[in-house]
């Protein structure tokens, strides 16, 4: 398996606060790698670093082999790596099927793409996406007026509208109904099959990452704790100290 | 199109080939209602579609007009001459001198004011919220002041263009449909834009630009796009005005920042920011608003109409078409669609 974001030695300090010392961690293409750790660990801060909303102090960040530590959050995007946000950002004025349509890949989009209007093909992706997620009786509903979470998983189905090689997600779970967590899991292993998308997960839920990932990092006090399986990272003492606080 | 949608469109079509004939004593405030409309348009595709509410549009205007009329006057004489002459000499121009000049003049308007927003733009994209209001206001008034000292072109005094050759109430009918034929021309380039890829991102930079980015849409390209387009059509309104208006200076007809600059602004608040009617609503009620009060209310016109920012901006933010759209949401498409797709669970 190959490797499609390679971390190396990254460390990023806000002023006084060292919120990423000396990262490294790969995430191996068409796999699901998952990010855990306790609050304020600097799992975030590693997200914002990858995606290139601050430059970081030292080290480096590879996107399918190049070098990305120096772009901007759009020419990231544009290569195909992608994020969602913790607190969830969605077009609120729109509805569904605008906010999927906006979603449409400006990567290989000249401006003279952007001046023809949607295809009866735009819609129709959008509506089996917005099908995928379970909103298509809501797709015609104002967005800001949707529930937290349905506006998490109108997130995540504007994410898979734009079509990433690789997909960073900021706690896709927090803030979701309980009995409809099942529900995302399955969505989010079926993007991981079905549309062969690379999945970066955080997540303090223990029981969504567990089912989810091949293989989980563990940040603490912005540092790489411990790395591993699912198995691995359960049965690891450090980790069990660092989230019961006995660091 | 529907047919209810063709029968509106052809009726204000009609009305506003027949107006200027049907009510002849109203040519220059109906030629001002279009002016009104275009800059509301132009203003709303920025402020309301994309939601950078800049209060410099008017340098367009301004700009517009001093390019219109430099470059006619240059067709046929030294520029520097003819604006020093202040009154003493006598410039004759030919008809093709005149509308040729003129033709060119308002095109060439358009096409610079468009340069300028792409220059200004990538200056001023960067700046947020009420700092990219005040630093565009900034240089609508640096802009007013720094041609109000240029003495090659009119300094202060401005420039006298010439009048019309011809009768002048014909004159006016011609001033009215130029303004009209730039204000259909503006109405429909916006219905398309709005419709398009383009209009859909410039939204997603209104409602969260943080997330646009993060889409991987090229931000700063389309805000610089949109000005440049709205630029377009405002430096021609300009150009107009410039040959409309034959004498003009640059602080209070040109770069008119506290009248036509702030006016644009209230026309799109009272209409409803963001939608394709709303500017246009909210130009023709507030010029209604405005001749009225001036005629009748002479004295305390302007009283009433900080009264109607007021009241607008307090009471009646999402202007005309969004609180038709709050009372009769489903005209606007605003619905839970019952129909449950086959698989979906």
């Amino acid at each position: 398996m190959t490797t499609i974001i390679d971390v190396s030695s990254v460390s990023k300090s806000f002023g006084g606060v060292v919120a990423n010392k000396d990262v490294s961690l790969s995430v191996k293409t068409g796999a699901i790698t998952g990010l855990i750790g306790p609050n304020g660990s600097g799992k975030t801060t590693l997200f914002n670093s990858i995606v290139g909303y601050h430059p970081i102090d030292s080290g480096s960040i590879q996107f399918e082999g190049r070098e990305i530590s120096k772009l901007s959050v759009q020419q990231i995007a544009r290569r195909g790596l992608l994020r969602t946000f913790q607190q969830t950002r969605i077009y609120g004025a729109m509805d569904g099927v605008q906010n999927m349509l906006i979603s449409l890949p400006h990567r290989k989009m000249s401006i003279f793409d952007a001046l023809k209007t949607f295809t009866r093909e735009d819609y129709e992706r959008a509506d089996h996406l917005l099908e995928f997620v379970g909103l298509y009786e809501k797709r015609m509903l104002k967005s800001g007026d949707l529930s937290f979470g349905q506006q998490k998983l109108l997130e995540f189905a504007m994410a898979l509208m734009n079509e990433p090689t690789c997909l960073l997600l900021d706690e896709p779970t927090a803030g979701i109904n309980p009995t409809l967590i099942n529900g995302l899991i399955d969505r989010l292993k079926r993007a991981n099959s079905e549309f062969g998308i690379t999945l970066f997960v955080i997540e303090h839920n223990m029981r969504v990452i567990m089912n989810m990932a091949e293989k989980i990092y563990c940040l603490a006090h912005g540092e790489m704790l411990a790395e591993g399986t699912p198995d691995e990272i359960q049965n690891d003492q450090r980790v069990i100290d660092a989230y019961l606080g006995a660091h | 199109m529907s047919r209810n949608k063709i029968i509106l469109y052809s009726l204000i079509l009609a009305f506003s080939i027949v107006a200027p004939f049907a009510f002849p004593n109203f040519g220059t405030q109906l030629a001002t209602l279009w002016l009104m409309i275009i800059v509301a348009i132009t203003w709303d595709m920025t402020g309301g579609q994309m939601g950078y509410n800049s209060l410099g549009n008017i340098f367009f205007y301004g700009t517009g007009m001093y390019v219109a009329a430099l470059i006619t006057i240059g067709l046929s004489y030294d520029i520097g001459d003819y604006t020093s002459a202040a009154g003493g000499g006598i410039y004759e121009f030919t008809d093709l001198g005149y509308f040729g000049g003129m033709a060119l003049g308002i095109l060439g308007a358009g096409l610079f004011c468009s340069v300028c927003a792409i220059v200004i733009g990538s200056l001023t994209f960067g700046l947020r919220g009420p700092y990219f209001a005040i630093g565009t206001l900034g240089v609508a008034i640096a802009a007013g002041e720094l041609v109000s000292n240029w003495d090659w072109v009119g300094g202060g005094q401005g420039i006298a263009l010439p009048v019309y050759p011809g009768d002048l109430d014909t004159g006016k009918t011609f001033f009215y449909f130029l303004f009209a034929a730039v204000g259909i021309a503006a109405f429909l380039f916006a219905r398309w834009l709005y419709g398009t890829r383009f209009g859909a991102a410039i939204n997603a930079i209104r409602d969260d630009e943080e997330k646009a980015d993060a889409m991987g849409i090229h931000t700063l390209r389309y805000k610089l796009y949109t000005w440049a387009m709205a630029a377009f059509f405002v430096g021609m309104a300009g150009g107009i005005s410039a040959f409309q208006l034959i004498h003009f200076e640059p602080l209070e007809s040109a770069y008119q920042t506290i009248n036509l600059g702030i006016f644009m602004v209230v026309c799109v608040l009272l209409g409803g920011k963001g939608t394709l009617w709303g500017p246009v609503v909210g130009a023709v009620l507030f010029h209604l608003f405005k001749e009225i009060t001036w005629n009748y209310l002479l004295g305390w016109q302007w009283v009433a109409l900080g009264a109607l920012i007021v009241v607008t901006v307090v009471y009646f933010q999402d202007g005309v078409m969004g609180w038709l759209e709050h009372k009769r949401p489903e005209w606007f498409g605003i619905r839970v669609e019952k129909k449950v797709a086959s698989d979906s669970k």
